[in-house]
């Protein structure tokens, strides 16, 4: 009841947004920051009532997670935005977080009984952490696909609906490494912890399951970006196409390993 | 002389694209459109007219259709364009229109960048250079002059000009789209003409850091390096200085390219692949079109730049409204004035046309009459006397004040037509 509530404060704060991206009237923006604002703070108070009603951390279902990848998502946006303004970022971002939110509702809202190997404190520090890294790895793909957008209209030189409505090409390129600045160690950070858990409960650091596997190739494609970043100079263009490939590994991490391929992490449906 | 033989024969942005502009550009030999044009028959004043965005001839002319043809040629002998595809890229104006295009294009109205200040100086060496050769004559130095003076009066009565931006303008636009802000930003300017100078002026108003100068002859570099307090160095020095700078803006007068996507390929590497922004304001282009394939780089040639203002054009489309309207006022003034000009030499060929017949008559009669020199001097007297009493309304007719503009030009017509003015001077030639 409650998520539902959240979910169609969402919808409502992304049609907003939508609004605000046609008619770039600055009243809108601030209603729809204020919407999701809001439903950021419901989803806050719709995890807790799961975590109260589960009794343990509400992260072990696919509802749940992809819930908290939303919610994560949400707040790194709403945090990010307190430090600078990225005209019409929020647009992109509650699209994500919406098209996540739908997602969520469609999957089953039962409550799963967790099994006791995984009853343990690393469970929500694990999980937690792996998917706020995953909201701002996502707010990278924002930034990457509106830096593509409007590099595309400058190259080809026909100005459409993205050439006034989107920042410059340098201030995309800077928030793509912000937000992978701010993904990367916490995704380094998640594998870590999910290998502490992993000796605690199954009693090595390492199994090579899927999820762990390709949770790897994903860290290692991020390391690879930052470092081409750092030393080659890769910004641009290459940069948001990386930005995106490395969102839809982190995709195919969370969903394509879990239902295709399974192993200790296939719980998490 | 009639209204209709002021022509104007020409190409602008609006109707030939870069790529056939470029091949009429005259760079190479100043002197040969005054001496070819010098050569077509019929063409009795001219001027021409070669900027970036324009070549054109204004010229007056008695037969028309060869002259007109014969321009064409000579407008694209350099180019491969085929002769019956010529029409598709050229503007004939005539009489009223061709007056009234010469003050729009003064004025600034017929510009790419609508009320951008070059045009004026443009049009005026160009006149210069044409009245130095004797190439105009009372038409087209009195039209000429008009002109300027139309095209002050424009600037002064309407806003057109404080709001105008130039194409350097729209490179702010799109420099701020790429880089966010420009502070610290350095700028390269290839060529010191003035296109160069007035970019470089917008940009440092935006905050660019640095200005450097690349030209053929460094003297001209340092000059204007010095103006933005920036450095000069030669053109030899342009890829070395490429991997420091942000924005380029070449305007050289090379007939080809100065820069190809070889070589900026192993310089997007040094840069660490930072943006660069080439901006191509020259006609021939200076850089290689291919350029703009390259990562991270952004080239943007004078046509590329228009599509860019057309954003903010609608601000300025009001007070063009009102430039309109003055052209078209001083339009009318010219044709008066032309008309003026035709009224003299009208009444003149009359007289002149009765007296060569009252001359003639005289001489065949008295040849074969025996009569003493008095009475020749009073039949010579009377026949005079005839032909002014004749001629006395019509030049009376003529010489009316009050009729509209057009009531003037048909009786003016109507009169030669009536003495076969016309076909006598076409005779004559």
């Amino acid at each position: 009841m409650l998520f539902s509530l959240t979910f169609i404060v969402y919808l409502i704060a992304t049609t907003t947004y939508v609004g605000f991206f046609i008619t770039q009237k600055n009243r809108v923006r601030s209603t729809a920051r204020c919407l999701l604002f809001g439903a950021g703070a419901l989803h806050t108070v719709t995890i807790l009532s799961r975590y109260f009603a589960a009794g343990h951390t509400p992260l072990t279902t696919h509802h749940d997670t992809v819930s908290f990848f939303a919610w994560s998502m949400t707040w790194a946006f709403l945090s990010f935005r307190w430090r600078y303004q990225v005209k019409n970022f929020g647009t992109f971002v509650s699209l994500v977080v919406s098209a996540l939110m739908t997602v969520a509702a469609l999957s089953s809202q039962d409550i799963a009984e967790l099994p006791p190997a995984l009853q343990s404190v690393w469970l929500p520090i694990h999980a937690s952490i792996a998917l706020l890294a995953d909201g701002f790895l996502a707010m990278g793909f924002c930034s990457g696909l509106m830096y593509l957008l409007q590099e595309r209209e400058l190259k080809k030189k026909r100005f459409g609906v993205f050439y006034s409505r989107l920042p410059s090409l340098d201030a995309l390129d800077n928030l793509i490494q912000h937000c992978l600045t701010v993904g990367f160690p916490l995704l380094t950070l998640g594998i870590i912890t999910g290998s502490f858990w992993a000796k605690q409960a199954w009693g090595s650091y390492w199994h090579w399951d899927p999820k762990e596997t390709w949770s790897l190739i994903t860290w290692f494609l991020y390391a690879a970006m930052l470092h081409q970043r750092f030393i080659a100079g890769w910004r641009g263009k290459r940069a948001a196409m990386l930005a995106i490939i490395g969102f839809i590994a982190v995709l195919f991490t969370l969903w394509g390993v879990t239902f295709l391929l399974p192993g200790v992490h296939s719980y998490v449906r | 002389m009639s209204v209709d033989s002021i022509l104007v024969l020409g190409v602008n942005h609006k109707t030939a694209p870069v790529a056939v502009r470029e091949q009429l550009a005259f760079t190479s030999d100043p002197e040969r459109p005054f001496r070819k044009l010098k050569e077509i028959p019929g063409c009795s004043e001219f001027c021409f007219l070669s900027t970036c965005n324009r070549v054109e001839v204004i010229f007056t002319s008695p037969h028309q259709q060869e002259t007109i043809r014969a321009i064409k040629r000579f407008l694209f002998a350099t180019s491969n364009v085929k002769e019956e595809e010529i029409d598709n890229f050229i503007y004939l104006h005539r009489g009223a229109d061709a007056v009234n295009h010469l003050y729009r294009v003064a004025s600034s109205l017929d510009s790419m960048v609508v009320g951008e200040p070059q045009i004026l100086g443009q049009l005026k060496d160009a006149y210069r250079n044409s009245a130095e050769r004797q190439c105009t004559g009372v038409i087209l130095n009195r039209l000429l002059h008009k002109a300027f003076s139309v095209a002050k009066k424009i600037r002064t009565e309407t806003n057109i000009g404080s709001s105008a931006v130039s194409i350097s303008y729209a490179a702010v636009e799109l420099a701020r789209k790429i880089f966010g802000n420009l502070a610290g930003k350095k700028v390269l300017l290839v060529g010191a003409g003035e296109m160069a100078e007035l970019a470089a002026e917008h940009l440092i108003n935006q905050g660019i850091s640095e200005v450097i100068v690349a030209n053929r002859t460094l003297e001209r570099a340092v000059n204007l390096a010095k103006r933005f307090n920036g450095k000069a160095v030669g053109l030899n020095e342009l890829h070395a200085q490429m991997e420091f700078v942000d924005i380029m803006v070449s305007s050289t007068g090379a007939s080809g390219l100065i820069l190809l996507q070889e070589d900026v390929k192993p310089i997007m590497k040094l840069r660490k692949n930072r943006p660069l922004f080439l901006i191509d304001i020259a006609v021939p282009r200076d850089l290689d079109p291919k350029l703009n394939d390259l990562d991270n780089v952004y080239l943007y040639d004078v046509d590329d730049l228009s599509q860019v203002v057309e954003v903010n054009k609608a601000e300025r489309e009001q007070e063009a409204v009102r430039a309109e309207r003055i052209v078209t006022e001083e339009t009318l003034k010219f044709l008066q004035w032309i008309e003026e000009m035709q009224l003299a030499p009208t009444i003149s060929a009359l007289r002149h046309k009765a007296d060569t017949i009252v001359k003639a008559e005289l001489a065949r009669t008295l040849s074969h009459c025996d009569l003493s020199a008095k009475e020749i001097k009073s039949i010579e007297k009377m026949t005079g006397a005839i032909i002014n009493k004749l001629l006395h309304d019509p030049i009376h007719f003529l010489k009316e004040e009050g009729h509209a503009q057009e009531d003037k030009r048909l009786k003016l017509d109507f009169m030669r037509k009536i003495f076969g003015l016309d076909l006598e001077a076409g005779k004559e030639e």
